[in-house]
């Protein structure tokens, strides 16, 4: 007990003389222990409550003489008790208000007679005496605070021999049991106390300025801490002050009251002395009560603040981080809807009163009519009676179940919500929910009373809810979201797992139809019913497989529904749909079937098409053996089929493995028969198919001898469908990378089109156009005819755009351009080749290196190629930085155009260019030295640059890289280059031979 | 109710159509006709049927045909039909003659639709077997007979009979074309030409398509 008193009994802090006990649960858990160990004491060891202690236990009492009965003496204002020590002392004597007990038999009397009072008795009695052992048991008995064990309280008592003292042992044994139990049980009692921590402290900050500012919607005025600086602890308190527990002041300014200065600490949250006005300094003595948390704190402060604090609360809109608040915020909902229901509810009561009198009407008919069917059937009687019965007590015990299934519907509903939240996936779109407030369409509620039969009917009840439901307007939103929001979604996935046929249709056409609805697929994903649908696949009945293909087609729009097709074998499933078609195409019995087999492959190409889109199912699909089906549905004639199919290989042609068996299954020239198709659904997807597969020259080849490139640049001509545009340009675009196809396009006049079409066009098809601009001019003609057809002016101006990949192309097409001197001096007088100099700068490599390239061209056909370059401001110092890159194309674009432009350049700055190219070969980066320094040398010996000293100590501090190049160089066929190397050599030789001289003369 | 005897299933899968048949919504041409209709061996065999059920239900009576109770425990143990009214009105379709007893030619003429049908033919069956007063219409009060026991899970019969009332104001709405009140032969025929799921709107009277897979199979199996 002593130990429990002094550690975990909380004490009040301040004061001087009798201290008291804080009212708090601890230190009300730790009394009512203690209450109650005495009350029984006398009970349960009645010989140790005669124990009479060394000293008596006194304080002041509230009971009155008057509550004292048998056993005492009792006058007006004493009471002895009959029970008298050795010496004829009382042991318990009152004099009002003191009191003076001796015994623990006494003291459990005295709990008795106080009978409610009891608690505060206690209270007083352990104020007034704070060590009450010593009293007890004496002095020697409570050194022992500490380190005390039973043993040696027996030392003690066995030394002396007292007849009493084996009492006396055994009051201070329960006594220590006592303490032990108090401890134990404060122990767990502080364990669930929550302790406050700097992130929930800071969190609940964040939180409250969120909800801060002017006006009087919100919760405060202000909130802000005192200090900016945040240790890397989390706490805000300076170091001295975080000893104590303290975390952060936090200055607060509610609407009603004045600024608080409120510390938090790891115990809770309370109000400190303030901030002095002259120093800045906090006076961190607690002046409050200690709250749990600050929200708590401030509910207590400030009205206007709990007022708010509730409003903001029922407000639906709040995102917040915060766990509590959104939950609060759906009961606040859930309320409102509530009420709404009731409302309608009493609406309903009404109309159905007026219809009573009507029913009663017809419930007597019902009943007639009855009684004739009985007299009809003789056996039947007796059977619908028990039915019947049988019905009503269903009927009452399914109201249970109902209200179950709707609460537990409420449920789910919950949980999705708060799932949709953590918005796992970037692609979904965040969850939508219809606002309760928000006034619901009349359609919700139709929707809701469907649900209802669905959930509630038979077999035929359910087919005609279906399909009244099907009436609704399906593709409208408001729709789609009622149908999930009254937990219609369940019951349609539910009834794919029976066994009704009609059900299953019914379901899955609905199904298809809300599914285009982006929420509506993440719920059906969430809610399994991709592995239901996949399994329908197996079904034997071919509307049933269609429908479920269809639906699947349609959920299968994101990532994670179709990873969920492929792990429930739904691709093997779907490809074995692609095999419907084959087996029936030989000569078929009745064309009916084909046409049905047909409609069923058409739905698999549907659901591939759309599963394509993720890598693993493009491989998942070739291991199923869709490719060979897939090209043979490619022969059939329906465009619905071809739409699907096309549009699955199109998606997987951009793994390798696909274009290698495009090629293998003779893929291609059906692509391109299609490509002739009215459709232009059909000829898009053709032309992106062939735009993939066209990365190899066996491929190109193939378009260009199936006849693939005349459809190709005559659907160049309409370009109102910008998709389809952009799909024909990719095609051109790729297929003209190999010459005889650039040639064909030109005969086509592609190349007048494509100019046409670099203006006023999306950036997906310009990327295109001016790709196939740079790949057609590569041939002479080609250029001609681009600068003829006025190309020149538009793609110069494609170079100042930021897409990256356009500019590529663009700096390509320029490049290619340029070759020809007459479009050179066109671009030159666009400034085209200061824009191409400023490109070099692009932070992208890939940018940089087209960029180089081109510049070659460029300056070798200007006429002032030298002037020109050297009126650019640190054009050559740019050029020469370039050579550091690390990025191979760069760096092999950049000396080429060093290489190729050697006039231009000063003696300082060849010099620099040849070390750096030295230094490059010696990282051994794969590419032939010779190429870009070769015309270095030659040129510097052609001038006999090396003689100048500078341009020789240039080359020979960059080490020996340069050197052992030339000596390189020596070794070459080339005489010309043999003889320019070796008088590099030479010169810088003899330099150093001089310098040498120099120095020791 | 006897139960399913699976001999009995087996004499009948012979004479099944395959599967699709039974979901197909295209409406068959008349020149498909004959391929749906039994061939001479084929009546034989039903008729030898027939007999062997009568003989089997009606030792005592020596009757003609087969009664009600006898068609009842076929169309249950054969074509999985639960429900009892309308298996009674089933019985009273196949029996044009109202002698409350099918002999061998209803029978035969019965099956036809019930096996082999076309999609008109079942549509005309259906039609029959929902109507019954003879006005050749289906009225309000007949629906909600039919629609009855279709919902369990109201609180009282109260609201049971209001959510039947709905549906059938939603059957109305949906079939009755001409908006008097009631579903005509018209009515029926051009709601279930739109959607096929209708065509058994107010309860299961054909062979359930789930049976016609089970004996498919069957017969596979066997052959």
């Amino acid at each position: 007990m002593g130990v429990a008193l002094t550690r975990s009994a909380q004490w009040t802090a301040a004061g001087y003389g009798t201290r008291t006990l804080e009212i708090t649960p601890l230190n009300e858990v730790i009394l009512k222990e203690i209450v109650m160990f005495v009350e029984s004491f006398i009970y349960k060891h009645p010989q140790e409550a005669k124990y009479v202690f060394v000293e008596p236990l006194e304080w002041k009492t509230n009971l009155d003489p008057s509550a004292f009965e048998s056993g005492y003496i009792v006058s007006e204002t004493t009471v002895k008790s009959e029970e008298v020590d050795k010496d004829g002392q009382p042991l318990l004597f009152l004099s009002v208000p003191h009191i003076k007990i001796r015994s623990l038999g006494q003291l459990s009397r005295l709990l008795l007679i106080a009978k409610d009072r009891k608690l505060k008795e206690a209270q007083a009695c352990i104020e007034a005496n704070r060590d009450p052992v010593t009293k007890i048991l004496g002095l020697d008995y409570n050194t022992v605070k500490e380190d005390t064990s039973t043993v040696n309280i027996l030392d003690k008592i066995t030394k002396d021999e007292d007849p009493e003292s084996e009492i006396k042992m055994k009051v201070g044994m329960l006594l220590k049991q006592l303490d032990l139990h108090l401890l134990n049980h404060s122990l767990k009692h502080i364990s669930l106390q929550i302790c406050l921590n700097p992130t929930t402290v800071k969190n609940d900050i964040e939180l409250l300025k969120h909800f801060s500012g002017k006006g009087e919607q919100t919760v405060l005025e202000s909130i802000d801490y005192t200090s900016d600086y945040e240790f890397s602890n989390g706490c805000r308190a300076p170091p001295w002050r975080q000893i104590h527990g303290e975390i952060c002041y936090v200055l607060v300014k509610p609407h009603d009251v004045e600024t608080l200065c409120v510390t938090c600490s790891t115990e809770g949250v309370f109000l400190n002395g303030g901030k002095t006005e002259d120093e800045g300094e906090i006076n961190y003595e607690r002046k409050s009560e200690i709250y749990k948390d600050l929200v708590t704190f401030l509910k207590e402060k400030s009205a206007k603040f709990s007022e708010n604090m509730s409003k903001q609360v029922s407000l639906q809109n709040l995102e917040i981080s915060y766990a509590e608040w959104p939950k609060a915020s759906c009961i606040g909902n859930k309320r409102k809807r509530e009420e709404r229901k009731k409302e309608r509810k009493e609406k309903e009561k009404k109309k159905r009163e007026k219809k009573k009198n009507e029913k009663k009407k017809r419930e007597k008919k019902k009943r007639k009519k009855k009684k004739g069917e009985k007299k009809k059937g003789v056996g039947e009687g007796n059977k619908s009676k028990s039915k019947t019965k049988q019905n009503k007590t269903k009927q009452k015990r399914t109201t249970g179940e109902y209200l179950l299934i709707l609460k537990s519907a409420e449920k789910i509903e919950e949980i999705l919500s708060d799932s949709s939240s953590e918005n796992e996936e970037d692609e979904e779109p965040p969850d939508r929910r219809q606002e309760a407030n928000a006034d619901l369409p009349s359609e919700y509620w139709q929707i809701q009373k469907l649900v209802k039969y669905l959930k509630g009917g038979n077999q035929t009840a359910t087919v005609i809810a279906l399909r009244s439901m099907k009436d609704f307007n399906l593709a409208q939103e408001t729709c789609q979201l009622a149908i999930r929001d009254v937990g219609g979604l369940e019951v349609l996935i539910n009834l794919l797992d029976t066994d009704e046929v009609k059900c299953k249709i019914g379901s899955l056409k609905i199904l298809k139809e809300i599914s285009h609805n982006p929420q509506i697929r993440r719920n059906i994903v969430d809610l399994g019913g991709l592995p239901v649908m996949v399994n329908i696949l197996d079904s034997p009945h071919k509307s049933l497989k269609c429908l479920a293909a269809e639906t699947i087609a349609n959920v299968a729009k994101f990532r994670r529904a179709r990873r969920a097709v492929r792990h429930h074998g739904g691709i093997t499933k779907l490809v074995a749909l692609l095999d419907c078609a084959q087996s029936s195409a030989k000569p078929a019995q009745s064309s009916l079937y084909d046409a049905r087999d047909v409609e069923v492959a058409r739905c698999g190409a549907l659901a591939l098409w759309s599963c394509s889109k993720s890598n693993a199912n493009k491989e998942a699909i070739r291991q199923a053996g869709g490719i060979p089906l897939l090209a043979h549905l490619l022969k059939t004639s329906h465009e619905n089929m071809l739409i699907p199919v096309v549009g699955t290989l199109q998606e997987c042609a951009s793994e390798e493995n696909y274009r290698a068996a495009i090629k293998a299954e003779r893929i291609i020239e059906n692509l391109v028969k299609n490509l002739n198709s009215e459709n232009e659904q059909l000829q898009e997807q053709c032309a992106m198919a062939i735009y993939q597969c066209a990365e190899d020259k066996e491929t190109r080849d193939l378009v260009r001898l199936h006849g693939g490139l005349k459809p190709l640049a005559s659907l160049l001509n309409n370009t109102d469908n910008k998709e389809r545009l952009a799909a024909v340009t990719g095609a051109i675009w790729k297929c003209s990378i190999s010459k005889e196809n650039a040639t064909k396009f030109r005969e086509y006049e592609a190349i007048e089109t494509l100019v046409g079409l670099l203006t006023d066009q999306p950036e997906e098809v310009l990327v295109n156009v001016v790709g196939a601009l740079g790949e057609c001019c590569q041939e002479y003609e080609n250029r001609v005819l681009v600068r003829k057809c006025g190309g020149l002016q538009p793609l110069v101006n494609l170079l100042v755009g930021i897409n990256q990949t356009l500019l590529v192309n663009v700096t390509k097409a320029v490049g290619a351009c340029a070759v020809e001197p007459e479009s050179m001096m066109i671009i030159d007088r666009l400034d085209g080749v200061r824009l191409l100099w400023s490109l070099l700068k692009n932070p992208h490599p890939d940018v940089k290196a087209s960029a180089a390239w081109a510049l070659c061209p460029c300056i070798q056909n200007a006429k002032d190629a030298g002037e020109m370059v050297r009126c650019l401001v640190g054009g050559l110092e740019l050029i020469v930085n370039l050579l550091k890159s690390d990025n191979k194309e760069v760096l092999a674009s950049v000396s080429n155009t060093v290489s190729n432009n050697i006039l231009l350049y000063s003696m300082r700055h060849l010099a620099e260019a040849i070390s750096r190219c030295c230094m490059w070969g010696r990282n051994r980066v794969a590419f032939g030295e010779y190429k870009a320094v070769a015309p270095l040398v030659r040129y510097l010996k052609s001038n006999d640059l090396s003689e100048d000293v500078d341009n020789c100590i240039t080359i020979h501090e960059n080490g020996n890289g340069a050197v052992k190049l030339l000596l390189g160089m020596i070794g070459s066929s080339d005489h010309d280059l043999q003889e320019a190397a070796a008088g590099c050599i030479s010169n810088i030789r003899r330099l150093a031979l001089a310098i040498d001289k120099a120095r020791y003369t | 109710m006897s139960k399913p005897n699976p001999f009995l299933s087996l004499e009948f899968s012979i004479l099944l159509p395959p599967t699709h048949f039974f979901l197909d919504p295209t409406p068959l041409s008349h020149t498909d006709f004959s391929f749906f209709t039994f061939k001479k061996s084929e009546v034989e065999c039903l008729i030898r049927l027939f007999h062997s059920l009568v003989e089997r239900a009606n030792v005592r009576l020596n009757n003609f045909g087969l009664d009600r109770n006898a068609f009842r425990a076929i169309l249950h143990s054969v074509f999985g039909m639960t429900d009892d009214m309308l298996m009674n009105r089933v019985f009273f379709a196949f029996d044009k003659d109202n002698d409350n007893c099918i002999n061998a030619k209803e029978w035969v003429k019965g099956l036809s639709v019930f096996l082999r049908g076309t999609f008109e033919e079942k549509l005309k069956f259906c039609f029959e077997v929902y109507y019954l007063n003879g006005d050749g219409y289906i009225s309000q009060e007949e629906i909600f007979d039919m629609l009855k026991n279709s919902l369990h899970q109201q609180s009282s019969e109260e609201e049971t009979d209001e959510g039947i009332r709905e549906l059938v104001d939603i059957t109305l709405k949906k079939m009755d074309y001409d908006n008097d009140g009631k579903i005509s032969f018209a009515d029926f025929e051009k709601a279930v030409k739109e959607d096929k799921l209708l065509l058994e709107v107010f309860g299961p009277c054909l062979p359930e398509a789930k049976v016609e897979c089970q004996q498919l199979k069957l017969v596979k199996g066997t052959f």
